[in-house]
């Protein structure tokens, strides 16, 4: 008895180490995001926004969804396009989990941008995502709290464009902002990311 | 006399052959031994107290304007704000005590917009994972540039 004593008092401080040590391993060796992490989330900046549906548009509408935030504007020549395109791919490719994301297109051009315009945008490249726009004050609160910068750039040939932020913020279902991917990934990274989130 | 020239030549050939076989020897293992690295992180903090010092119109550059990685080896940007305000730090809005870890997996020149750099931008440019050969072995001898510089600083500081 004594003997078995000693050896379940060996034995479970050894079984309790091992077990810590697979748990930390297994922490640690979790697959990671292809985008760039916040550690710890914070809670998303909630807005509220007019919203190309007709409807407002907060992320408070979406908890339960992973939202895809990007910001940009309708006559935006190659960024925007790019990466509207890239998030209609990737929803394409995510089959029924589709349901389970939602993208929302914030403009940084409230002049030329509203609902109507886009609406009729974003339906080209996907009839599910949501753009936002507001007065100009609403907007750039909303961008200075994500840390979005847009500024406007005169034309040579007239008129003006806006280099904006290109990065897509990644909102969970519990509305926490836990990524950011940056522009130039290709649908299968979004894919990627957005499984791991949507498996939490 | 003679004799005693022709034993120290030797000594001298032996030895020069000795220094030559095990420079050749460095050399080889520097351009085919694999390259590792103790961390892929490239660590840049906010320090406690940074947005006081800019307030009291210090001038505080923590973010280089373009920062250099390399694939495999050195190729996750971690930024972490250590200080008690948000701070936009590179690519990213970081909230105090928050840090913000970039991962790269394309050697390529990628541009941020970021407000805390005087030209609006930052620039990552990431290198391909030197290959085996004269690229590793280049790779190595910056590396060990950074060591001396970063060994020679320590010093300079301790003995001022």
């Amino acid at each position: 008895m004594t003997v078995l004593n000693r050896v379940a008092a060996l034995l479970v401080p050894l079984t309790l180490a091992a077990t810590l040590a697979t748990l930390a391993v297994t922490v640690h060796a979790a697959p990671a995001l292809k985008a760039g992490v916040f550690e710890p989330p914070r809670q998303a900046p909630e807005f509220a926004l007019r919203g190309s549906d007709g409807n407002e548009l907060g992320l408070a509408r979406y908890r339960g969804k992973l939202v895809l935030m990007s910001f940009g504007f309708t006559h935006c020549a190659a960024v925007c396009p790019t990466t509207l395109a890239t998030l209609a791919q990737a929803r394409q490719a995510l089959g029924p989990q589709a349901g389970a994301v939602q993208v929302v297109f914030v403009t940084v051009d409230p002049e030329r941008d509203d609902p109507a315009q886009l609406k009729a945008y974003l339906a080209a490249f996907d009839s599910s995502f949501v753009g936002g726009a507001g007065k100009p004050e609403v907007l750039a609160a909303m961008r200075k709290n994500y840390g979005v910068v847009a500024n406007k750039v005169p034309m040579p040939s007239g008129g003006y464009a806006v280099d904006h932020t290109s990065s897509i913020f990644l909102i969970d279902r519990d509305g926490k902002l836990r990524a950011m991917m940056p522009y130039g990934h290709d649908a299968r990274d979004f894919v990627h990311d957005i499984k791991l989130l949507l498996a939490q | 006399m003679t004799k005693r020239w022709a034993r120290r030549g030797g000594l001298f050939l032996l030895v020069s052959v000795l220094v030559l076989v095990l420079a050749l020897a460095a050399a080889g293992w520097g351009a085919l031994a694999p390259l590792t690295a103790e961390s892929r992180d490239a660590l840049f903090e906010i320090p406690a107290g940074t947005w006081a010092r800019r307030m009291a119109g210090d001038k505080v550059e923590i973010l280089p304007d373009t920062i250099r990685l390399t694939l495999g080896l050195n190729d996750v940007l971690l930024l972490r704000n250590l200080d008690d305000v948000p701070q936009v730090f590179g690519p990213a809005l970081i909230m105090p005590g928050q840090s913000f870890r970039l991962p790269f997996e394309q050697a390529s020149t990628y541009s941020f917009a970021c407000t805390a750099h005087a030209s609006g931008q930052m620039n990552v440019v990431v290198d391909p994972h030197p290959a085996a050969g004269w690229p590793a072995l280049r790779f190595r001898w910056h590396r060990l540039q950074g060591l001396a510089r970063t060994w020679a600083g320590r010093v300079s500081e301790k003995t001022s």
